[in-house]
């Protein structure tokens, strides 16, 4: 019943994006400390940001948040919509479904720059 | 025969753990924790996402652009929110991941300890990042300003 079908899938997915997340911020606090030491320090650090690897590392992070998000919307909807448990595996399909579709536009302004193209009207691809 | 209630939260076979009723008033608050600041998360955390990668370059969120930023209340109260139930929501959650892998009791509270001193120290970095930043001011100039030097 319960190993290898969706629910399985989903609690994996659900525990992995959430602890790669706490990583990130963990990270990302620390990081942004240093913007208290001045324009210097901190442009020069955050400037790792704009490097194509970097940016793919920010894309695996914009798909655990979108995942980890919406399939926490299905979890609450398990838990508090009495009927819920029935639609649990159709409710995963529609939690992938609904990532990919905002996935795929945020990565587009993402990427784009690492091929030269800016949508938001400027952007670098090196640090400043 | 009597049918025995079991303790604690309870797994389905789609992977929830069930509400939590009576038993350990903490474990109640954390169900309920995470769900309330998962709720806001969804929004903060992708309102966040969408300002820092989307509708400016991450290229171009350099000093300047949290300065400005930083010049409204709001977006500190926004950060420090985000910041707070982010991480308390995101620690509390490897917490649980510990409770089901750590099987001694021992090493599972001193885990746990270490655990809730990474969230102290994390949060204080945090606010104190959001709270003292000052446009052209270091922390210790910013602090010592707040201080009234």
């Amino acid at each position: 019943m319960y190993r290898g079908q969706s629910g399985q899938w989903s609690w994996l997915l659900h525990r992995v994006t959430g602890l790669a997340i706490l990583l990130f911020l963990l990270v990302h606090i620390v990081d942004i400390t240093l913007i208290g030491f001045g324009p210097t320090i901190y442009n020069d650090a955050i400037g790792i940001f704009s490097l194509w690897p970097i940016r793919l590392v920010s894309l695996a992070l914009i798909g655990a948040v979108l995942f980890h998000a919406f399939n926490g919307i299905r979890i609450i909807l398990i838990d508090f919509w009495a009927a819920g448990y029935k639609y649990q595996s159709q409710m995963f399909y529609i939690v992938l479904v609904v990532t990919i579709l905002c996935f795929l536009p945020m990565a587009y302004f993402v990427v784009a720059p690492i091929f030269g193209v800016c949508p938001q009207g400027s952007c670098s691809m090196t640090p400043m | 025969m009597a049918i025995k209630v079991q303790e604690g939260p309870k797994i389905t076979s789609y992977g929830a753990t069930s509400r939590p009723s009576g038993g350990n008033a903490f474990e109640t608050f954390s169900w309920w924790f995470f769900r309330v600041s998962g709720v806001a998360l969804v929004f903060l955390a992708i309102i966040h996402l969408i300002l820092m990668h989307v509708s400016t370059d991450v290229s171009e969120t350099v000093y300047d652009f949290v300065a400005n930023r930083y010049d409204n209340p709001f977006w500190r109260g926004y950060d420090l929110l985000l910041l707070t139930l982010a991480l308390f929501h995101g620690l509390n959650g490897l917490r649980i991941v510990c409770d089901d892998y750590i099987s001694s009791r021992g090493w599972r509270v001193a885990v746990v300890s270490g655990l809730f001193v990474i969230a102290i120290s994390f949060w204080l970095l945090g606010m104190m990042t959001i709270i003292t930043f000052h446009r052209n001011m270091n922390i210790a100039q910013s602090i010592l300003s707040m201080l009234g030097h």
